[in-house]
């Protein structure tokens, strides 16, 4: 095993410890937060800032990288290093700087808008690099920011400002992309369960490599209620699919109980829970080191959002980039020694004169 | 049969060839054995973008042209003393350039009735009356090859690819060249096939017997070692220096390097040469495009390493919004621009001046940045470590504008002693700044106007920074008014006040009238033309600009001081619209974008017209 490996799982290994306990109020830094009343963004700050200090760790050492848009202000209002860089970018700066610095927990809050339309390249590179990253997408399935345009995760015949007939094109389905550019964590959690979000970032942090959280975030401007399905207390058992790792996928009560098991075609399907015995009802394996089963839940609200899989999709370990990185150049210097510049300069074909 | 051996004091020598025929090889060879022997000189590759268009077509020709003296030189040469032609095509593509009496040396195995309509010649020019006016050594250069490799074990087509070595060796016997080196390099290039090896050398062997031999060749060349100034020499191009100084950068600044970059022809050698450097704690990272690699290197130096980002102009253009991240959020950052032709993807494989405007003024809002432009292959060295001085002592992005010319043309290098190396090393803020214990990111040195740079890790100053306009001092989000132009003059001043050194003028008599100022890489070129005019009894001052922003304090009075300026750059007067702006010179611009550096015989001409024309 190389010592890339021997990290995996351990997210928070190299990242020094703070000394005390912390409490949320050491998270708050003193900005006034500036998102509208109601907005989803509020429930997402509330809850990390209290996450955070369960981690644990120095609060030096945390650095939070944003993009452009409503959500990616959140870094100004957490007492941590910060940088609200420019649209759709953060994925890549934060690469520089976790790759430099395994020593830092570094969190990436990207939007649909900047992280899947104008940043989709950074942000599906990042995954397939395994960068040790926490990437947070706010979903609220708007342009928030630049006043309610369609977003590469709007439904299809969305009227907004820029699309008063309806948007024509379909939507990105951000698990299935992540999955598809080979990310090893992958999750979806919902502002309005601040347990359920917690819970999910309590694993992304423990994930070493690129951890992707989608966040369903309502923006109560542009795109109200976007998920209201997944809250109503009258809709959102029909509807939410809590996908935990080694229980049968099953979702709903009483009578309209569902449950997912493999459909002959290849993928997953819904079905009545009576209609099914209990050992053909999948049973939510979330290490597999095949992503189809993952890839097939995350299709299971698409396009209809009737049922809508939260949870984590896909939890599995490779070494991050960063160490690979840093092995090689611990494997040059343990090769050659550590470069001296004299050398190197005097390299190659010389001659003296005089 | 002894020969004759003649004394030279410079020679240019042209090999060309098909891209596939290893004539850069064949001319990086040679011009090692020659830095050996101790001459000066400048050397000029000219490839085509395709890596293999079809052969034996004009498109296909590669060529690498030498320069080497007894003396210092200062270019490559306008005009080959021999040129090798390995095949018609490069024989037709090269000869505009070669004047009566130079010598040729033809490969008559390839002057084939199908490769001769290849290039629309209707009877081979080596038969005819039609090269009458040069020396025509018309040599069997494959068949010789096959022949001298009879013995081997290898394939035919193994065999006739070593024709450049044979071409090598004759030219290696024709000028005195040593050998031995050329011998250890085949051997370590081809130890994994040592058949290869072998028959390579073989070939090389083959071909200075030949010379030694043969008729065609009755005179041999000596051009003695150069008397340079003392110290150890190595030859280098200018892709390579800049690599080497930004590692020298690293060491001198104690920051751990990290190139975040994406490939583009010129500047991808840059990328190719760091990433061997692992064991100097350098991080090279190939990004999914140019954003992604300046982004990198912007993160990593939030993160305290010395980011740096290598491209090409098309690189740039993407790069431009980050370069505006980095200057609003005052974090150093190197962005090497090695220019070639445009606009778009224009020649990737000729040079060209043409990024200066936009590496000046390329980006949204008033955005000043730094720029720097080596003028030498070997100054690549030292540019890369004065923009890393630049790049942190006033925490900015620092535009370092290199070319194709530079990039892929070396000369011999004075090799530094590292002692001699100047300390760029930089104090991270670990200390609160302000009176009342707070952590201040935007309150500024005095002196240099810079900003403190406290990095990830370092207790009690977690901050944020980022590209929304940011309040003197403490670097909240600020929109009031009277504090954005406040800002926008501190940006400003803070590159305006930058130390640079003056700008030194060449004026030996002191009397000039006309004064010669150039950037970048026409440094050589107008040196070499400047030489010509004064030998002529003609006076004329020469002076060259490195920093191109801020520029030398002195620079107006400068410019002032002479009757005339005249500008040459290889673009359409980008620099001449500055001066022009900023001091109100008429500066006299002379232009040609061809993809090539000045000749020097043309650059005379144009200085001597506007000597006469006063
Ligand atoms: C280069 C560039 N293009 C466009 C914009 C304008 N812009 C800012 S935010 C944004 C979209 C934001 O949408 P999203 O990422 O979903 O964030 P939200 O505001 O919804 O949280 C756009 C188009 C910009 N800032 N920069
Ligand atoms: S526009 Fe929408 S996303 Fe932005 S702050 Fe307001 S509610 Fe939130
Ligand atoms: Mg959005």
């Amino acid at each position: 095993m190389s010592s890339a490996e021997s990290l995996n799982g351990k997210g928070l290994a190299l990242i020094p410890r703070a000394e005390g306990a912390q409490t949320m109020k050491d998270f708050k830094s003193d900005q006034e937060v500036r998102w509208c009343p109601g907005c989803g963004d509020y429930a997402i700050l509330a809850a990390v800032q209290s996450f955070l200090p369960e981690l644990g760790l120095r609060r030096e050492n945390i650095v939070f990288v944003s993009g452009i848009g409503c959500s990616s202000r959140f870094p100004y209002y957490l007492n941590t290093y910060g940088f609200h860089s420019i649209h759709g970018r953060a994925p890549a700066i934060a690469t520089g700087l976790a790759t430099s610095r395994p020593d830092l927990s570094v969190w990436v809050i990207t939007g649909d808008g900047d992280g899947l339309s104008i940043g989709g390249n950074h942000l599906i590179h990042a995954l397939r690099r395994n960068v040790n990253l926490n990437i947070l997408l706010f979903n609220n399935r708007i342009y928030g920011l630049t006043k309610g345009q369609y977003s590469p995760t709007s439904e299809i015949g969305k009227i907004t400002k820029s699309t008063p007939m309806g948007s024509l094109d379909k939507p990105f389905n951000p698990i299935s992309l992540a999955l598809g550019a080979e990310a090893g964590f992958v999750a979806r959690t919902i502002d309005s369960d601040r347990k359920h979000l917690q819970g999910v970032l309590r694993e992304a942090a423990a994930h070493r490599g690129t951890s992707l959280v989608e966040i369903y975030q309502n923006c109560n401007i542009f795109n109200d209620n976007a998920f209201e399905a997944l809250k109503d207390p009258s809709t959102r058992d029909e509807i939410t699919v809590k996908l935990e790792h080694g229980r049968p996928i099953v979702f709903g009560t009483g009578e309209n109980e569902k449950a997912v098991r493999l459909s002959p075609y290849g993928g997953v399907e819904v079905v009545r829970r009576s209609e099914v015995a209990d050992d053909e009802i999948l049973v939510h394996d979330m290490h597999s080191p095949d992503p189809s089963l993952a890839f097939a839940l995350s299709r299971l609200d698409d396009p209809s959002f009737e049922h809508v899989p939260i949870g984590i999709f896909r939890s599995v370990d490779r070494p991050a980039y960063d160490q690979l990185m840093a092995e090689q150049l611990a494997a040059a210097t343990a090769e050659d020694g550590k470069g001296s510049l004299d050398a190197l300069l005097h390299g190659g074909d010389t001659w003296r004169i005089g | 049969m002894t020969k004759q051996v003649q004394q030279l004091d410079r020679v240019i020598i042209r090999f060309a060839g098909d891209s596939g025929d290893g004539m850069q090889l064949t001319g990086d060879r040679f011009t090692a054995e020659t830095a050996q022997f101790g001459n000066d000189l400048s050397t000029l590759p000219n490839f085509p973008a395709e890596i293999r268009a079809p052969a034996g077509t004009l498109p296909g020709v590669s060529s690498f042209q030498l320069h080497f003296a007894d003396h210092d030189i200062l270019t490559p040469g306008d005009a080959p003393n021999v040129l090798v032609a390995m095949n018609p095509a490069a024989l037709k593509a090269n000869l505009v350039d070669l004047p009566r009496g130079a010598d040729i040396i033809a490969n008559t195995d390839e002057f084939t009735k199908r490769n001769l309509q290849k290039v629309g010649y209707a009877a081979s020019p080596l038969e005819d009356e039609s090269l009458s006016e040069w020396r025509v050594h018309a040599v069997p250069l494959t068949s010789l090859t096959l022949k001298a490799l009879e013995e081997f074990e290898i394939s035919k087509k193994d065999a006739e690819r070593a024709k450049n070595m044979f071409a090598l060796g004759l030219l290696s016997w024709l000028y005195h060249r040593p050998t031995e080196a050329t011998v250890k390099f085949l051997e370590t290039k081809f130890a994994k096939k040592p058949d290869i090896a072998k028959a390579n050398v073989a070939a090389f062997r083959a071909g200075w017997n030949y010379g030694e031999t043969t008729e065609s060749f009755s005179v041999s060349y000596e051009i003695r070692p150069a008397k340079l100034a003392e110290g150890v020499y190595r030859n280098i191009s200018g892709n390579q220096a800049l690599a080497y100084g930004l590692i020298a950068a690293s060491v001198q600044s104690g920051l751990p390097l990290f190139l975040g970059s994406y490939p583009i022809t010129p500047a991808s050698d840059i990328l190719h040469e760091l990433s061997k450097h692992k064991r100097f704690g350098i991080r090279t990272f190939q990004a999914e495009d140019e954003i992604a690699g300046v982004g990198a290197a912007l993160g990593a130096a939030f993160g305290g390493a010395l980011g740096v980002t290598t491209t090409s102009g098309p690189g740039v253009t993407l790069k431009a919004e980050t370069v505006g991240l980095a200057v609003t959020t005052e974090l150093p950052l190197i962005v090497v621009d090695v220019q070639r032709a445009g606009p778009s993807t224009g020649m990737p494989t000729k040079t060209e001046q043409t990024d200066l405007l936009m590496a000046l003024y390329g980006r949204n809002g008033e955005s000043p940045v730094p720029v720097i432009a080596p003028s030498t292959p070997s100054d690549c060295f030292d540019a890369a470590i004065e923009a890393a001085r630049i790049a942190l002592r006033y925490r900015t992005p620092v535009i370092l504008l290199s070319d194709g010319y530079l990039a892929n043309g070396s000369e011999p290098w004075r090799v530094p002693e590292t002692a001699d190396l100047p300390d760029i090393s930089v104090e991270f803020t670990t200390e609160p700044n302000a009176e009342d214990g707070s952590y201040l990111p935007f309150k500024r040195d005095t002196e240099t106007l810079a900003r403190p740079w406290a990095v990830p890790g370092t207790p009690g100053l977690e901050h944020r920074i980022g590209g929304i306009e940011k309040a003197d001092g403490t670097g909240n989000i600020s929109y009031d008014p009277d504090n954005h132009d406040k800002m926008v003059r501190l940006r400003q001043a803070k590159i305006d006040g930058i130390d640079v050194p003056d700008l030194t003028v060449d004026d030996p008599d002191g009397d000039a009238r006309v004064l010669v100022l150039g950037w970048g890489s026409t440094f050589g070129p107008i040196a070499a033309a400047v030489r010509r005019v004064r030998k002529t009894g003609a006076k004329v001052a020469q002076a060259h600009l490195r920093h191109l922003n801020p520029l030398p304090a002195n620079t107006g009075d400068v410019l002032r001081s002479y009757d005339k300026v005249l500008l040459p750059e290889i673009n359409l007067g980008q620099l001449a619209l500055l001066l022009r702006a900023r001091f109100l010179i008429d500066v006299i611009s002379y232009n040609r974008v061809r993809g090539l550096p000045f000749k020097a015989e043309e650059l005379a001409a144009v200085i001597q017209d506007v000597i006469d024309s006063e």
